[in-house]
């Protein structure tokens, strides 16, 4: 069901052709500037006018698009701008938006783009090179300390954009930086005229607060603040300036407005959508969607299982250097875990079919690698997948000096029982249910496994912080596909180097050369040679198991039946990326409620 | 009087049960049983596919269907109930150990008389566990808090001046403080790796302590009044030691209160426990608490799907609707004897 989904879902893309034609006379006068260079979206035909209601886990932290870090912002803000290039989500390849061309310098540290001519923010203000040189300028800038920021720095050092003129910009990198084109996507740009001068004033980071007044704000997305109710919802309105049109030379979005309704959590935004309240759900997890699968023809839902999503989850243990902390236990628990072979065994006797049975209800696939089914250009298809043995585990675990007591219980060399504690968020049920079908599973090695599940605060801060823990189950992954989006977990020095933080020196030779060969596919511009370098990189994390791969769920979303052109993918934004494009069918519903 | 009878029978009944939950129980609390996950509870035949009526009665093995969510029984094969079987090992109180169950079928039926969980384990076995460590916690929280209380209380009513004092002010701040947030800060101060039974006395402890305030301060009103009664005087005035007239005439006052404490914390400390677990902070994984599995109750599909998940809550309303009766009996006895 799935795969046919993913066939289907490729033969529409196939038909959606996006291409920039400078629109003639023929175009109604009224409608458009002259001059304006607009994106025609052939595939896209539908009914104008209606009101889409979405509810969102929580309440959006910033309007600000240089500060959004929490999902949430990132959902609302990212339908109230534009970017340079954009990553289409269906293909996962990149594609012309802001810059409708650009070229590259044969060394591959300088990109000319070409932006579009005419295009308007949503309050009217024509759109320019100045302004894509200001947002660069404001994302660069220390003060603002934007979390975009790391991101932009290649080689080093920062990008360096120039104008050259009025519609074109140069972008200067300090070293080559493959698929460098990607790092525009998401990246919003930003009006000039409205924020120069906060920026000047050294105060941007305080400015477009979710407090901020409709009218002073704008973006170059399909839509643009209507109204905001603290703790409630909400609402944008139809940016009537949009640079987008579909095949009837019709100016997008078709929807007029769009609500955000702030629920609390997954269950309810899946009750409110359930009941009819809201239109779209996001990602839900296998129980609810199957739970609402059963009324899915006497409600008029249309739920989509889009397959493996690019989210990996993994059991780690605390391999963290605790010469300058107290924690005299877990340094004695370290004995065991530095010990590959004893991880290994861990990975043998985990029931990873059980996990995708029992947690994702059967939609989810096993992992061994980092890089999941989801991500298709870049798995590596090659790496073992030996089967769940406890026997094999037995075996690897005796060769390794541990022994049996004649209770069952498992004791290392010197004698130790082993026992060590799975600390999990106490929010994600999911996660703290692998943890215990683990627990089970690892019962059967003579391990004695506690599970503790933990605030998230709390549990973030002995991972990042005060190192006091044995082993945790955590999740990354669903952002973009790239080996790049990858760096900062894998690189030893990396913020997300989870089992060992705060490397100033790789500790293994293995993580040395994974460093070496993250860096070299970072700089190589030829496709298949860094499919080459990263697979090497998957194989040597399989090899060594720092992280112990769970498993992924599918990607599961839902919307209204009369939705058209609903298009769900599974990379972030899963449902609501060609908002614009979304339409009622009928005409009770467009009219609103 | 019938009601009394009734009442004490069915309390008796239901600490019976929960006392001698390995016995009663099919099951292992832990086991998981991964092919059946949520499975609904078997049901019992006496009348097979062919329609042929069995004294013995029996169950049908059930398995998922290829979506998962519906069980569907196979009925080629009748699995016979079979009384007094063997099966995983219990112990009912620590040193005596049995493998001898109620009842059970042969495998690979599953007797699951209130459906399974998520990882296939038995409810029915879960929730006879789980009321154990449960009311265990609340008996034993409830002893510790009438024995801190009625200890404090006396030594305050009956000494007077500053001890009472400063007893009483240390009773009204542990009845300000809001525990719950405590709780939560002490375990976030105790090392992750606690194990079960040190989770259980912690719990107790943690009951017990908060809970002793508000019967000593009763018991403190009593000893007050009873000491200055005219017949304590005369004792004293014969010579009486201050301890012989505390156990003579004094503290005899106190028992009806503190009976009628008793039957109101017992259930009250049952539903804390249960609060706690729910939280996550009482009795972890795998181990079965009311309240640990009521926590599955929060999240929206279990709730919307698995109507046997509210087996738990069952057994909470039973017992504490017992001891509720059972204290408005012993109230209505107390005024008929004042009367």
């Amino acid at each position: 069901m799935a795969q046919r989904l993913m066939r289907l879902i490729g033969t529409m893309f196939g038909a959606l052709l996006v291409s920039v034609l400078p629109l003639t006379a023929a175009a109604p006068a009224a409608l458009f500037t002259p001059g304006e260079e607009l994106q025609v979206e052939r595939a896209a035909t539908g009914r104008p006018g209606g009101r889409l209601v979405v509810a969102l886990r929580a309440e959006p932290r910033t309007l600000n698009p240089l500060l959004v870090a929490d999902a949430p912002s990132r959902e609302v803000v990212g339908r109230m701008t534009g970017d340079l290039i954009h990553i289409n989500r269906l293909s996962q390849a990149i594609e012309p938006a802001l810059a409708s061309a650009w070229t590259r310098s044969k060394d591959g540290r300088e990109y000319t783009l070409t932006l579009r001519k005419g295009l308007r923010f949503s309050d009217g203000h024509p759109f320019d090179a100045d302004d894509v040189v200001f947002t660069f300028q404001a994302l660069l800038d220390a003060r603002v300390a934007s979390p975009q920021r790391d991101l932009l720095i290649v080689g080093g050092k920062p990008i360096d954009v120039k104008k050259v003129d009025e519609y074109h910009v140069r972008v200067s990198l300090a070293g080559p930086y493959a698929a460098a084109e990607r790092l525009f996507d998401s990246v919003a740009i930003l009006p000039r005229h409205l924020l120069e001068r906060a920026f000047m004033e050294g105060t941007l980071q305080e400015a477009w607060t979710t407090q901020v007044a409709a009218g002073a704000i704008a973006g170059l997305g399909p839509y643009r603040l209507k109204e905001y109710v603290a703790g409630q919802r909400l609402v944008l309105e139809r940016n009537p300036y949009y640079w987008k049109v579909d095949a009837n030379t019709r100016r997008l979005p078709y929807i007029d407005e769009l609500v955000f309704l702030f629920t609390g959590n997954e269950d309810a935004q899946v009750i409110r959508f359930q009941s009819g309240e809201s239109d779209v759900l996001g990602r839900v997890g296998a129980d609810n969607f199957n739970l609402l699968m059963k009324d899915q023809t006497s409600r008029r839902f249309q739920l989509a299982d889009l397959g493996p999503s690019l989210e990996y989850n993994f059991l780690f243990f605390n391999l963290n250097d605790l010469s300058g902390k107290n924690l005299p236990q877990v340094a004695a628990r370290q004995r065991w875990f530095t010990d590959v072979h004893f991880r290994r065994a861990v990975s043998l006797a985990i029931d990873r079919d059980a996990i995708v049975r029992l947690v994702f209800k059967g939609r989810g696939v096993p992992l061994w690698g980092n890089v999941t089914p989801g991500n298709r250009l870049w798995q590596n298809t090659s790496l073992p997948r030996p089967a769940r043995s406890v026997a094999d585990a037995r075996a690897v675990l005796k060769t390794a000096g541990y022994s049996w007591r004649s209770d069952g219980a498992l004791v290392d060399r010197q004698g130790q029982k082993v026992e060590f504690t799975i600390a999990t968020s106490a929010t994600s049920a999911q996660r703290t249910e692998m943890a215990t079908l683990i627990q089970a599973d690892l019962k059967e090695l003579g391990m004695d496994v506690r599970v503790v599940p933990l605030e998230f605060r709390a549990l973030l801060d002995r991972i990042l912080d005060t190192f006091d823990y044995d082993a945790s189950v955590q999740g990354f992954g669903g952002g973009d596909a790239d080996p790049n989006g990858e760096m900062n977990v894998w690189l030893s020095r990396g913020t997300n180097h989870y089992w060992r933080l705060g490397q100033k020196q790789p500790a293994t030779p293995w993580e040395a050369e994974i460093d070496r060969l993250m860096q070299q596919q970072l700089v190589t511009l030829d496709i298949p040679e860094r499919k080459r370098l990263y697979d090497r990189v998957q194989m040597i994390i399989a090899e060594n198991v720092p992280f112990i791969f769970l498993a992924t769920p599918h990607v599961l979303v839902g919307a209204r039946a009369d939705l058209g052109n609903f298009q769900p993918s599974v990379l972030d934004h899963y449902t609501l990326w060609n908002v614009e494009q979304l339409y009622f069918k009928s005409q009770g519903r467009s009219n609103g409620r | 009087m019938k009601r009394a009878v009734t009442v004490v029978s069915v309390l008796v009944g239901l600490h019976l049960l929960i006392l001698l939950a390995g016995f009663v129980a099919p099951y292992d609390p832990t086991t998981q049983v991964r092919t059946l996950p949520f499975a609904p509870p078997s049901r019992i035949h006496f009348v097979d596919a062919a329609g042929i009526f069995h004294l013995r009665p029996f169950v049908y093995a059930s398995a998922p269907d290829g979506a998962g969510d519906y069980y569907v029984e196979d009925m080629s094969v009748r699995y016979p109930v079979r009384f007094f079987t063997r099966g995983a090992r219990y112990s009912i109180v620590p040193g005596i150990e049995s493998d001898v169950h109620v009842a059970g079928v042969d495998a690979p039926g599953r007797l699951t008389l209130a459906g399974t969980d998520g990882y296939g384990r038995d409810v029915f076995s879960r929730v006879l566990h789980g009321a154990r460590v449960s009311v265990t916690a609340g008996l034993l929280a409830t002893l510790c808090a009438l024995f801190v209380g009625t200890v404090l209380g006396t030594l305050a009513g009956f000494t007077g001046g500053v001890v009472d004092r400063i007893v009483m002010r240390a009773a009204d701040v542990f009845m300000a403080v809001p525990w719950l947030y405590l709780l939560f800060a002490v375990r976030a101060a105790l090392p992750l790796h606690l194990d079960t039974r040190a989770a259980f006395l912690l719990l107790v402890a943690v009951l017990g302590v908060v809970g002793w305030a508000r019967p000593s301060r009763l018991v403190r009103g009593i000893v007050l009044s009873a000491k200055e009664r005219a017949y304590v005087r005369v004792a004293e005035g014969f010579g009486a030691s201050p301890l012989y007239v505390l156990r003579r005439h004094v503290l005899p006052h106190t028992y009806g209160v503190v009976l009628t404490q008793a039957g109101l914390l017992v259930p009250q400390f049952i539903l804390a426990e249960v609060t706690l677990s729910f939280l996550g902070l009482g009795i972890g994984e795998p181990e079965a608490s009311l309240g640990s599995m009521l926590g599955t109750l929060q999240q929206y599909h279990v709730l919307a799907s698995y109507w046997w998940m509210f087996a738990p809550a069952i057994a909470l309303v039973a017992v504490a609707a017992g001891y509720h009766a059972l204290t408005s009996l012993a109230h209505d006895r107390a005024r008929l004897v004042a009367s």
